[in-house]
């Protein structure tokens, strides 16, 4: 079973053989090769395989890959410049120290980029419930709620 | 000086950039997928296993049965191997086995083209087993048969030390004193790293390699040369970058079967990609315990002496065996002294639950809860000020273990108790809170800890650490040491830098290990490496530099080149003499005397030195609700130098977390008939979401320990250790109701509450 | 991957129902965020999956004379957020705000969130209480029941072969002047599953002083979600006060019939029933702008 989808992946229009068994996570990982997208749980528990669809955040593990068909996806491989330049939000992370053993970052880079590009403002308990769907066992959320009010603020 | 200094992590940029590769990143295309069917029983044996279906399923290439696998059995724990057979772990497990000791044991493992067709064969194998009944308390396993033949009762093993020379009895009769008693229990936890164990294997140049995500490359090497029966040499395991481990990966876990399989079919890469379940099962756990203290307290607040026993629930298998409860138990006499006797005796008892190992903390966060609530309650009955009892009796400078002789050579813990109590208003409130009525309460609590650095010397230390110049003057340097997400790259590389005076940027550590490169170390366990470690990397940086001054000297005929500092060669006056760049293109390229300038060193490490700390918190409970609100807490520590501000901040704040949730939601729970966890995955077992987690507070005293690297002290697992009980005696001062057992679900709270009437 | 053995892709409401009514066994798929779960652990095998994210007849939020109209592909996020659901039903917005995390509410729908039947469902005790009526379409038409009907077991609803949900109706009568609120009562403050949730809906006299009417559910009250409707009766025309609450506490245990299970025993379930209604019951009159006398 093969079928082709076009969609748009970081900005590049692609068209993906796809078999319609399969997750938005294996195709992005599988024949794309964008392994910043984590496997951590496979049941939408973890949030370390989110990605951006039309720039909000979902479980790509419980996403079937036929349903991106014309869909715009993001991934942390995007979201860096053509000229290699980190966005904001990779910057804070770096800056906080947001990131230890960096399982669970590239979801919550998306997550926290998806925030930022709302172009709204929100308190620290806003940014909780905000980015409350990814588990992280490193950091207490503490920096890594720093680097989103960080990011936050100076983009806004 | 980078020593101190906030230096971004040398990891960071790959990490959100999303090139960090990990093990399951890097597996190639057409690699062969293996998956392990686990017993759905928790006691008995495997009399039959039919395959001949799941052999069947188009694109299955191969099942192999525990009546397939070498008759081998091998040890487990991630402790150093030991030339003395008396030393040696237990091995008590082969590749996959016949006899069940828990629910979810490996039997069989299949091998297909893709994951779902593993998946799917894996339910057509039909298994035969006698099944026996599950022994899953301590209780019921020391009444029951014998899950491994040698160890009747199930007892591993059962040790007592005494310190005093006399017992606790005998210590009371010439003492006026009072005697109290508790009875502690805690529960089985596990992890959570969020990256799953997986890895693949391949054969290549005659070897078996094995890329894997664990904490300790080296000793893994050895177990799968122990387990597959082949020379060490011969076995090849890389650690790529990997999503957290905290102890779970200080296992060997299912690499030796991973390369056993491949080996089976001839060197085809195979890969051994857990799901978030076995994550749960099929790893590890932190041992449940179950803690009984007795001390006896003179009217001024002193400890005469205490006894303490405690039962350790090991699981199914042995892996780190006795040594996590005797970490426990040696810390008795490492948090408090007492006058007269301490007498402790412990047991670790086999049962049919998953396999408990290392979790960050080693038995100490078992202990430490026992023992700080234990205190709280005695401060409490005596009527006594809860700090000034800690003072009084807890261990100070110049402390020496008298059975093991690790010594306190630096403590400022009574500093960190200050600051912790001034931070919270912690007398005032503590006073304040002890008279309160209605169902929303608020309390204040603290706990102290005491936490040796590495193992020595109950276990080896050794590491060892490669430097090699570059020719542009950089350097590269190789450790054994694995980075696992805590840091430890980023400080060997401040390390580095420090003492070979090149600068930070032109640093390069490599962060995959990889046993054919990388020099031996033991890996990422205790919070030894900063420690151990960074002594290597202290000692190979110093012979390196030697070596670069000496080659200065020789392109400048002189003696004058001393040291190097920002890049530079300087003459004793401090006056640059020659950049090392220019050094290293000449030691490369001297038409007469090219020279590949490189250092390795290994440091035989005797020395230990105890960490210390406080966690002050304050809570509001609401009872009727059994909910628990953090309001503040702060953890104070004294690690020593802190070589990085900010890594160890996010280190403190990854455990304090960690020590919330073993306060107030983390346990693992199993059926009490089948043995089979109820709540083995994500949703069930309650880790906390950033709605969970508190804003967190840190503060570290720093003196200098002699016997550091740097000045520096563990620091990876103690900020998880005291955080327990002082939630505990947060509620203890909230409600006045003595919580002897965690977690604190509203359940628990709620019944105690009732029970005692106030609401 | 998932194990799927086929997939059919409708693309409208009658295309859908002819397919449920030629497969037996299909399985419906919206969000996939119970679905895909359920089939990674192994609980569908050989299931013929319909998927019906794309009918557009079956996404939106509209009001029509006043009366609204939730397709049951909303996803929780757009519940939440849509001004329609903020003004007239604002506890709705809250119910489902409490789902998992903003990821799962991105993707799961409220019309998955009824028609898996499950007891905890965040969206259906706080439905209850808006007498929140659901049109079913099958080969035969269209019927409306009450959701209280819809009910019928642990994962079993009023679904007959060939039918499936395509309308939530909250008719402008049964929300009008009330005022609500739910409570989940969790282990964790998000990515979780209720112990229990309770969801009270009133409305008040112009004096605000009495409850003239007033609604409560619960979700893990029972094997299925319920209201409470003896002791709605009692309270009716009622005046304010805490002797008025703590009898509605005590009265709701004679209707809830929760379970002991490794989450939490039945004893504190009652408890927690008790209490909640009481806490839920004075959020919401206050809402309402009422007060309660001590």
């Amino acid at each position: 079973m093969i079928e082709i989808i076009k969609c748009k992946i970081n900005g590049r229009d692609q068209e993906i053989a796809i078999d319609p068994r399969e997750s938005l996570t294996d195709m992005l990982r599988n024949k794309l090769g964008l392994t910043s997208v984590k496997k951590g749980c496979e049941v939408g528990e973890c949030g370390a395989c989110t990605v951006l669809i039309d720039g909000k955040s979902y479980n790509s593990c419980i996403y079937l890959a036929s349903w991106a068909k014309d869909k715009s996806i993001i991934t942390v491989e995007g979201l860096t410049s053509e000229n290699g330049e980190l966005s904001p939000v990779q910057k804070a992370f770096i800056d906080e120290s947001a990131v230890q053993c960096g399982f669970c970052t590239p979801g919550l880079l998306l997550t926290a980029t998806e925030i930022v590009n709302s172009g709204q403002k929100y308190t620290r308990e806003e940014l909780r419930t905000l980015i409350s769907g990814h588990l992280c066992r490193c950091t207490g959320y503490e920096n890594i709620l720093n680097a989103v009010e960080k990011a936050l603020n100076q983009e806004n | 000086m980078t020593i101190g200094k906030n230096i971004p992590r040398v990891d960071a940029f790959d990490k959100v950039t999303g090139r960090a590769k990990y093990a399951d990143d890097l597996v190639p295309t057409g690699t062969l997928i293996a998956k392990v069917l686990h017993s759905t029983i928790a006691n008995g044996l495997v009399k039959k296993i039919d395959t001949s279906k799941a052999k069947q399923v188009p694109g299955v290439i191969e099942v192999f049965t525990c009546f397939d696998v070498p008759d081998i059995v091998f040890p487990t724990a991630g402790h150093p191997w030991s030339t003395n057979i008396a030393n040696h772990d237990i091995a008590d497990r082969k590749l996959l086995n016949t006899r069940v000791r828990y629910y979810g044991d490996d039997i069989a493992v299949v091998v297909a083209e893709n994951e779902l067709t593993a998946t799917e064969a894996l339910k057509l194998i039909e298994v035969e087993y006698e099944e026996y009944t599950p022994l899953l308390t301590i209780e019921d396993a020391m009444n029951g048969d014998a899950l491994h033949e040698e160890y009747p009762n199930n007892i591993l093993a059962s040790t007592k030390y005494n310190v005093g020379g006399v017992s606790f009895e005998e210590a009371l009769e010439n003492n006026d004193v009072k005697i109290f008693e508790d009875e502690f229990e805690v529960p089985t936890v596990q992890h959570c790293f969020m990256e799953n164990p997986n890895s693949y294997a391949y054969m290549e140049s005659g070897k078996i390699v094995v890329v894997t995500s664990t904490q300790i490359p080296h000793i893994v090497r050895r177990v799968i040369g122990q387990a597959l029966d082949i020379p060490w040499g011969q076995v090849r395991v890389i650690k790529p970058y990997i999503g957290g481990g905290f102890g779970a990966k200080q296992d060997v876990l299912y690499e030796p079967l991973n390369a056993w399989v491949s080996k089976m079919l001839g060197g085809k890469c195979v890969k051994l990609e857990l799901t978030r379940e076995e994550g749960f099962i099929n790893t590890r756990v932190r041992h449940a315990m179950k803690i009984h203290i007795k001390s006896a307290v003179s009217e001024n607040g002193r400890l005469i002496a205490r006894k303490v026993k405690m039962f350790s629930n090991q699981g199914g298998y042995a892996s780190h065996g006795h040594s996590v409860v005797a970490g426990a138990a040696h810390v008795v006499k490492q948090l408090y002294q007492d006058e007269v006797a301490t007498d402790v005796e412990f047991t670790t008892v086999f049962t049919n639950l998953p396999v408990a190992g290392a979790m960050r903390g080693y038995g100490v966060p078992q202990i430490t809860f026992a023992l700080e609530a234990h205190m709280e309650n005695v401060a409490k009955e005596m009527n006594f000020d809860n700090i000034e009892l800690r003072k009084i009796n807890m261990i100070k400078e110049g402390f020496v273990d008298p059975l093991n002789s690790i010594p306190s050579l630096t403590n400022e813990l009574d500093q960190c108790i200050e600051i912790g109590a001034k931070h919270l208003n912690f007398r005032e409130k503590h006073k304040k809170y002890s008279n309160q009525e209605g169902h929303i309460r608020k309390g204040v609590g603290c706990a102290i800890f005491s936490y040796k650095t590495g193992v020595y010397p109950i276990s080896l230390e050794t590491a060892s650490c490669r430097m090699i110049l570059n020719q542009d003057g950089s350097i590269q340097v190789q450790v054994g040491a694995t980075e696992i997400g805590q840091g430890a790259d980023t400080v060997f590389t401040q390390m580095a830098a420090e003492i070979t005076g090149i600068t930070y940027d032109k640093v390069y550590i490599m962060s995959a290990q990889d046993t054919d490169v990388t020099p031996y170390d033991s890996g990422a366990y205790a919070s030894r490496q900063t420690y151990v470690s960074g002594h290597a990397v202290k000692k190979c940086g110093l012979e390196l530099k030697q070596k670069i001054l000496d080659y200065a000297n020789y392109l400048k005929e002189s003696e004058i080149a001393v040291d190097i500092k920002e890049n530079h060669v300087l003459d004793k006056d401090g006056n640059k003499i020659i950049h090392v760049s220019e050094v290293a293109l000449e030691s490369f390229y001297h038409r007469e005397n090219s020279k590949h300038i490189a250092a390795e060193a290994t440091h035989h490490c005797d020395t230990n030195t105890i960490s210390h700390g406080t966690t002050f918190v304050e809570i509001e409970v609401d009872l009727k609700l059994g909910l628990v609100k953090i309001l503040d807490i702060i953890n104070v520590h004294d690690s020593g130098t802190i070589i990085n501000p900010k890594t160890a901040l996010g280190q403190v704040h990854g455990g304090m977390s960690m020590g919330i949730a073993y306060a107030l939601s983390e346990e693992l729970l199993f059926n009490p008939k089948t043995g089979e966890a109820y709540n083995g995955d994500l949703l069930g077992y309650k880790i906390p979401t950033s709605l969970d987690s508190p804003d967190i507070s840190c503060k570290f005293v720093e003196k200098y320990d002699p016997s550091g690297p740097f000045g520096n002290k563990a620091l990876g697992e103690p900020p998880t250790v005291p955080v327990a009980p002082a939630i505990r005696n947060a509620l203890f001062n909230a409600t006045g109701i003595k919580y002897n057992q965690i977690p604190l679900t509203p359940e628990r709270i709620f019944n105690k509450v009732k029970d005692k009437g106030l609401i | 991957m998932y194990n799927i053995k086929k997939m059919y892709n409708a693309e409208t409401i009658s295309d859908a129902v002819k397919f449920l009514t030629d497969n037996e066994d299909a399985k419906i798929i919206a969000g996939g965020s119970d679905v895909l779960i359920e089939l990674r652990h192994g609980k569908l095998p050989n299931a013929t999956l319909l998927n019906i994210r794309d009918i557009k007849e079956m996404q939106g939020i509209e009001l029509i004379n006043e009366d609204i109209i939730i397709k049951p592909l909303s996803t929780f996020t757009e519940i939440a957020e849509n001004q329609i659901i903020q003004e007239r039903i604002p506890m709705l917005a809250e119910a489902v705000n409490t789902v998992g995390g903003p990821q799962v509410r991105n993707i799961g729908t409220i019309g998955g969130n009824i028609c898996n039947g499950i007891t905890s469902a965040d969206s259906a005790s706080t439905l209850f209480t808006l007498d929140a009526e659901l049109e079913i379409t099958g080969p035969d038409g269209t019927r409306n029941i009450h959701i209280k009907d819809f009910y019928i077991w642990v994962a079993e609803v009023d679904l007959k072969q060939g039918e499936l949900l395509t309308k939530i109706i909250i008719k402008k009568e049964s929300y009008e002047n009330y005022f609500g609120h739910y409570y989940k009562y969790a282990k964790r403050n998000a990515m979780d599953i209720a112990i229990q949730g309770c969801a009270v809906n009133c409305k008040l006299s112009d004096d605000k002083t009495k409850l003239e009417n007033v609604r409560i559910g619960f979700g893990v009250g029972g094997p299925i979600p319920l209201r409470c409707f003896e002791t709605e009766n009692k309270a009716k025309g009622k005046l304010i006060n805490n002797e008025l609450i703590d009898e509605i506490g005590k009265s709701v245990l004679e209707e809830v019939n929760p379970r002991t299970s490794w989450k939490a025993t039945k004893e504190f379930r009652l408890h927690l029933a008790q209490e909640l209604s009481k806490r839920v019951l004075r959020e919401a009159i206050e809402r309402a702008g009422g007060h309660i006398n001590d």
